[in-house]
C-alpha cells in the first residue's frame, strides 16, 4: 500500500473528526460530495454529517467564525482554497487570532490549512508561499511539513495545540510524495530533523524545497560532496539548536526557501547563525529563494523562478569552493 | 438596585414602551456610564491616562439596551461606544478603570488599553480595533454553542455606521445569515466615522435596507429614545431567541463628543446639532422619568451621587494598583510556552 502527502492530510482530518467531537472543517467547497479543490476532505462530509461545512467566499469571515468557535471550545480546521487567498484573512489571523492570547490570556486553538507553493501553470495567484508573513507576526505557530509522515502527524498535532497554527501544506508534494504507511507518532512540534547526514555543507530548508534540497544533495554526492540537509518542519518556532549543531559540523550554510527573497525564513536562519554562531562558519552563509517577481504562469518561467535541485546544487557547489 | 424608584404614575401623558423597572434600570446604567466617562475624560485632560479615551456620549440608550437583555450564556461583542452596554452585561467598573489606568491587575494587564478589553471566558468578546471583524467572531461563538447542543442562547454584536462599510462587516453579516445563527447586530449611525459624515460613507437610501440583502430582518430605531431602544432591541433579542433570522437594528443618534478625547469635533456643523437625532438620550430619559414621575429631582440627584461614588472608588482602587513592568513581563504570545520562538 502507498499513501500520498494529500491522502495523509485527508486521513489526519478523518482521524481528528473521529477522535475529537470539537473538530469541524470549514472552508470553500470542502463539503458535500466534492471534498475540496484538491480533495483533501473527500468523503468527510458524508462520514461526519454537519461537521464539514462549505462556506461563502469570505476568507475574513471564515477565519473570524473559526476564532469565535475556538473561543467557545471548538477545534476548527479552516481550509483556505489556496494559500494565496489567505491574504484576505490576514486581519483575522494576525490581528485577532495572533493577538488574542497575549491580550486576554485566552488562547485561540484554530488550525488554518494553506495549500501553498508553486505548481506548473498556476501563476501569480495560486502559487504563493506565505509562511514568512505568518511567522513574522507574534502569536502563531507555522508548520511546513515536507514529508508524508509529517503531513499526517503534524496536522494532528496542530489541532491539539491550544494556539493558532498555520499549517502550510505544499501542493507540489500532494501527489509527488508517497509513503508506505502513516506513523503513529512524529517528532515533537518545533523540532527540526536531519533529513540527510553530511559533513561538507548544511542546507537548511523546509516544505517542497526540502525535497529539492535532498535531490541536490544526491547530485552532489555523485561528485563526492556530503551535504547535510536540515528539514525545519516548523518555521515558527525555529529549531535553531539543530541548525547550529549542523553548521558546527559542516562550517557551511545554505538556506533554501520557495518564498520571495526579501526577508523571510532563510534570512532569519542566516541572521541567527551569523549573530550567534559566526565562529562556526568557514564561509559566508548563502540563501536561495524564489525571484523577487510575482510567480510566473509558464512552466519555462516558473521553473526558473523558484529554487530547484539544479540551482540549489549549483549554489552549493559555489559555496563549497569558498 | 433602584431602591428609590416610584412605581405609581401620576401622569400618563406619555406611554412608555418598556416596563418602568427596566427603564429605570437602564437609566441607572446609562447614568453610571456617563458619570464614568466624564471622569475618564477629566483624567485624560489631566494627563493621567496614556493613549486615547473614547466615550459613548449620546449613545448610552442604544448601548444599554444591547447589554440589558442578554442572559447567562449569551455572547456580547461590544465596540467603541458601549460602556453602558458593557456595564449592563455585567462588566465590573474595575475592568474599565484598570484598563484605562494601566493596572497590572486588570483584564488586559497593560497589554491592551481603553475600549480594547473583554472577558472572552465570560462571553464578553474583546474587540480588536479593525472594525467589522467581530461580527464573524460572534457568529463562530454561536455556532460552537449550537454544535454542543446548547439551547436558548443568542449573540449581540455592535457596530457603527462607519464599520458597516468594511468588507469584514459584509462578510460577517452574510455568513451569519448563511449559518442562521441567533444573532442581533446593532448598528449605531452617529452620523460620523471619525470626521467623515454620512454622505462620504455610503450612498444607499437607508442602511437598514441592507438587512434584506444580507438575509436579516431589519429595524430602524431612534437611538435618543430609551423607551424605543428597549422596545426595539429587546424585541430583536426576543425574535433571535425564538429562532427568527438574524436581526439588524440601525439606530440614529449624533456622537456628542469627539471621535476620541483628542478630537474637538470642530468639523461637526452647528445645524446638525439641532436635528432630532442630536438629542442627548440621557437628558431625554431623565425628562421622561420626571414627566412620568418615576423619580423626583432629589432621587435623581441621589442616583448621580451614587454613580459618582462608585466611579470614584473604582478609579481610586485602580490608581493604587501596580503597573506592569517591562523587565518583569512574560514576553510570550502563545499559551504553549514550550513552543515559543525564544531566540534572542
Ligand atoms: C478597519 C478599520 N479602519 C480604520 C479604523 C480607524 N478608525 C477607528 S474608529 C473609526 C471611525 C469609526 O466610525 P463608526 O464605525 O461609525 O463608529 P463611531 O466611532 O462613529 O462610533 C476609524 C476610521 C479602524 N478602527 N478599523
Amino acid at each position: 500500500m502507498s499513501i500520498t502527502y494529500l491522502e495523509a492530510i485527508r486521513e489526519a482530518q478523518a482521524k481528528l473528526l473521529r477522535d475529537d467531537e470539537r473538530v469541524f472543517i470549514y472552508g470553500q467547497d470542502v463539503g458535500g460530495t466534492f471534498g475540496g479543490a484538491f480533495k483533501a476532505t473527500k468523503g468527510l462530509a458524508k462520514e461526519f454529517p454537519g461537521r464539514v461545512l462549505n462556506t461563502p467566499i469570505s476568507e475574513d469571515a471564515i477565519v473570524g467564525t473559526a476564532i469565535g468557535a475556538a473561543l467557545q471550545g471548538m477545534r476548527p480546521i479552516v481550509e483556505m482554497q489556496f494559500a494565496d487567498f489567505s491574504s484576505l484573512a490576514l486581519n483575522q489571523i494576525l490581528n485577532n487570532a495572533g493577538t488574542h492570547y497575549w491580550r486576554t490570556n485566552v488562547p485561540v486553538p484554530i488550525t488554518v490549512r494553506l495549500p501553498s507553493g508553486g505548481t506548473k501553470g498556476s501563476g501569480p495567484f495560486h502559487s504563493q508561499s506565505m509562511e514568512s508573513i505568518y511567522a513574522h507576526y507574534p502569536g502563531l505557530i507555522v508548520m511546513t511539513p515536507a514529508t508524508v509522515e509529517d503531513a499526517y502527524t503534524m496536522l494532528i498535532e496542530a489541532v491539539a495545540i491550544d494556539d493558532p497554527v498555520i499549517y502550510c501544506e505544499h501542493k507540489y508534494l500532494y501527489y509527488h510524495l508517497k509513503a508506505d504507511k502513516l506513523p503513529e507518532k512524529g517528532l515533537p512540534t518545533g523540532r527540526a530533523r536531519i533529513a540527510r547526514e553530511g559533513r561538507d555543507l548544511t542546507v537548511v530548508s523546509y516544505s517542497a524545497m526540502m525535497q529539492e534540497s535532498l535531490a541536490a544533495a544526491e547530485e552532489l554526492a555523485r561528485e563526492g560532496f556530503e551535504i547535510e540537509v536540515v528539514d525545519l518542519r516548523t518555521v515558527k518556532p525555529l529549531d535553531t539548536d539543530i541548525v547550529f549543531a549542523s553548521v558546527a559540523r559542516t562550517g557551511r550554510l545554505l538556506c533554501v526557501g520557495e518564498a520571495f527573497p526579501w526577508g523571510g525564513v532563510t534570512a532569519e536562519v542566516i541572521a541567527r547563525v551569523t549573530s550567534a554562531g559566526f565562529h562556526l562558519l568557514d564561509a559566508a552563509p548563502q540563501r536561495l529563494n524564489a525571484k523577487d517577481t510575482p510567480i510566473p504562469y509558464h512552466p519555462n518561467l516558473w521553473s526558473a523562478h523558484r529554487p530547484n535541485a539544479k540551482n540549489i546544487a549549483a549554489k552549493a557547489r559555489a559555496l563549497l569552493r569558498e | 438596585m433602584l431602591q428609590t424608584a416610584q412605581r405609581t404614575l401620576k401622569s400618563k401623558r406619555k406611554k412608555l414602551a418598556a416596563p418602568h423597572e427596566r427603564f429605570l434600570e437602564a437609566f441607572h446604567w446609562m447614568l453610571l456610564a456617563r458619570t464614568l466617562e466624564e471622569k475618564l475624560v477629566s483624567l485624560y485632560r489631566g494627563g493621567m491616562i496614556t493613549g486615547g479615551v473614547y466615550i459613548g456620549k449620546g449613545q448610552e440608550a442604544v448601548s444599554v439596551a444591547c447589554g440589558l437583555f442578554l442572559q447567562k450564556g449569551d455572547i456580547f461583542a461590544p465596540l467603541i461606544r458601549d460602556q453602558a452596554g458593557r456595564s449592563a452585561f455585567g462588566e465590573p467598573l474595575l475592568d474599565v478603570t484598570r484598563t484605562y489606568l494601566g493596572s497590572r491587575l486588570g483584564p488586559m494587564r497593560g497589554r491592551d488599553g481603553n475600549i480594547h478589553r473583554g472577558h472572552p471566558r465570560k462571553n464578553e468578546l474583546a474587540m480588536i480595533s479593525h472594525l467589522g471583524a467581530m461580527i464573524s467572531v460572534t457568529v463562530g461563538a454561536l455556532m460552537a454553542k449550537r454544535f454542543r447542543g446548547e439551547k436558548d442562547f443568542i449573540g449581540l454584536s455592535c457596530i457603527g455606521e462607519g464599520g458597516m462599510q468594511s468588507g469584514s462587516f459584509h462578510e460577517g453579516m452574510n455568513i451569519a445569515a448563511v449559518e442562521q445563527v441567533p444573532l442581533v447586530v446593532v448598528a449605531t449611525n452617529n452620523h460620523y466615522a471619525y470626521s467623515t459624515p454620512n454622505d462620504r460613507e455610503f450612498a444607499c437610501h437607508d442602511l437598514v435596507d441592507r438587512a434584506i440583502g444580507y438575509g436579516f430582518e431589519g429595524y430602524s430605531l431612534d437611538g435618543t429614545d430609551l423607551g424605543a431602544c428597549l422596545d426595539v432591541i429587546g424585541g430583536a433579542v426576543k425574535r433571535a431567541r425564538a429562532g427568527r433570522p438574524p436581526q439588524l437594528i440601525v439606530a440614529s443618534v449624533l456622537r456628542l463628543s469627539g471621535h476620541g478625547e483628542h478630537d474637538d469635533a470642530s468639523y461637526v456643523p452647528e445645524e446638525i446639532k439641532r436635528k432630532p437625532f442630536a438629542r442627548d438620550c440621557l437628558k431625554v430619559a431623565e425628562q421622561t422619568i420626571i414627566d412620568l414621575n418615576l423619580a423626583d429631582a432629589d432621587t435623581l440627584a441621589q442616583w448621580r451621587k451614587d454613580a459618582a461614588a462608585q466611579v470614584d472608588e473604582a478609579i481610586a482602587t485602580a490608581q493604587k494598583e501596580p503597573a506592569p513592568e517591562g523587565d518583569r513581563e512574560e514576553w510570550c504570545a502563545i499559551s504553549t510556552r514550550e513552543l515559543a520562538d525564544s531566540f534572542e
